[in-house]
């Protein structure tokens, strides 16, 4: 196995040589960016890398250009995850022959916006889990379809307004909760599956580094915020994270072998879940007489799964 | 580079990110890398910006928090030092701005068109409300 990187601050972090380049087209102020920096600078390894259609894959693949200086690979919607399976099946299959040129283990992981993975190619990462390949899968997780302009997908929260899900006079917008995918990801048995953030890099850090190190398909659910849809100045990408870590909207926890589940960060002041509402155009409508309910309905739910969350902690099941 | 037509593609496109042969990547820094001219490092997005961002030496302290969130790797930082801003890539949301840390900030965002001598010489002093 290929030596760990040692990163102990951000000051040895900023010495990384960066492999996803600029003059991409993704918004000014996107969190996907912000998050392949971080899993690919969390190592010095070769990387095979792929991304399904979305955000990130039309953003950095604009023919006659690419952003990426690893090994990259898209074929479609639903098999990003695939297509590093194969590479990785392959990888193993020569080494296994001794046809290898040379004698590298690169890490191979896939990159996928929610609806890639939450949606549209759930049954072929749910395939790869199963059939065990050594491999990392990233959900850039911004909770709507948000290249396509919007549309709700499994991973859009309740209360949201979004294209096909929009607020009225009659609705509240997104009327179903978002789909617990960490625990789905957990039940297939994987060495290791984990909530991340990009603006707690050193918590994320960890949690790639411990993945790309696990043998077999680990799982990172990133949260990714949204400027263009969750509807924020581009320049408070990183309040509005903090805003969701820290009201425990997004906790950030692991799940070690399906089983041991570590909370891995506790805020030092938990923020009301309306303060995260509030910053956000998509819950506008939301402190209107009308739906102001849901802004209880809202803290009751994230209060009740953090009691979940540490009682599951303690009772190491 | 010369553009294709929607019907001129291949079926299956390959581009390459650098020209000859690379090796160790993951530790050459930007400036010692031989870019291919596909490898959008050699594409600039600098008319995407209204605003800039100014970068004050003397109030950095590199704490490297521009760095790591910076979403458009324009942020230059060599041997755990900032060094400056990448203004071919920076696409001017000021993130950068928004997590300085010190006090006057060491990075401000100003109007495109105005000279970077201009902004230093009208930097703001300490605020005295804040610690």
């Amino acid at each position: 196995m290929s030596e760990i990187k040692k990163i102990k601050n951000l000051k040895d972090f900023s010495t990384s040589a960066d492999r996803f380049e600029g003059a991409n087209l993704l918004c000014p102020g996107c969190a996907h960016s912000i998050i392949v920096r971080e899993v690919l600078n969390a190592t010095n390894d070769d990387l095979v890398l792929s991304a399904a259609t979305g955000c990130l894959e039309v953003c950095t693949a604009v023919y006659p250009y690419t952003s990426w200086d690893s090994s990259w690979i898209h074929i479609g919607f639903e098999n990003g995850s695939t297509a590093v399976a194969g590479a990785e099946a392959m990888h193993k299959a020569l080494k296994a022959k001794g046809r290898l040129k040379q004698d590298r283990d690169p890490k191979f992981v896939s990159f996928a916006g929610d609806g890639a993975s939450y949606d549209i190619g759930f049954q072929w990462i749910s395939g790869c889990f199963e059939r065990g390949h050594n491999m990392m899968h990233v959900v850039l997780d911004n909770e709507v379809y948000a290249n396509t302009g919007g549309q709700r997908s499994s991973a859009t929260p309740i209360g949201g307004s979004n294209t096909t899900t929009p607020a009225g006079t009659h609705s509240y917008g997104e009327k179903r909760n978002k789909k617990d995918m960490m625990q789905i990801m957990a039940a297939h048995g994987s060495p290791y599956v984990a909530q991340v953030a990009p603006n707690k890099w050193k918590n994320m850090v960890k949690a790639i580094q411990h993945g790309l190190a696990a043998e077999g398909p680990t799982f990172l659910n990133a949260m990714s915020a949204c400027t263009t849809e969750w509807k924020f100045a581009p320049e408070d990408t990183i309040a509005v994270s903090d805003l969701a870590t820290d009201s425990l909207v997004f906790p950030l926890y692991e799940i070690i072998d399906g089983k041991e589940l570590n909370i891995t960060y506790r805020p030092k002041n938990i923020v009301p879940v309306e303060e995260y509402l509030a910053a956000q155009g998509r819950f506008k409508h939301l402190f209107k007489d009308q739906y102001k309910h849901m802004i209880q309905e809202w803290q009751d739910r994230i209060d009740g799964n953090w009691e979940y969350l540490q009682r599951r902690e303690e009772a190491k099941v | 580079m010369a553009t294709k037509g929607w019907d001129e593609f291949e079926i299956g496109a390959m581009l390459r990110s650098f020209d000859g042969k690379a090796e160790n990547i993951a530790t050459t820094m930007q400036e010692d890398r031989a870019y291919s001219s596909s490898n959008s490092f050699t594409a600039s997005v600098a008319d995407w910006r209204i605003d800039k961002p100014v970068f004050h030496k003397d109030y950095c302290i590199d704490c490297q928090f521009c760095w790591i969130f910076c979403p458009d790797m324009s942020i230059i930082s060599r041997d755990k030092k900032m060094i400056g801003i990448d203004m071919d890539h920076c696409k001017g949301c000021g993130i950068c701005v928004e997590v300085c840390p010190t006090n006057p900030k060491s990075l401000l965002m100003f109007d495109e068109h105005i000279e970077d001598e201009v902004a230093l010489a009208g930097w703001p002093e300490k605020d005295e409300g804040e610690k």
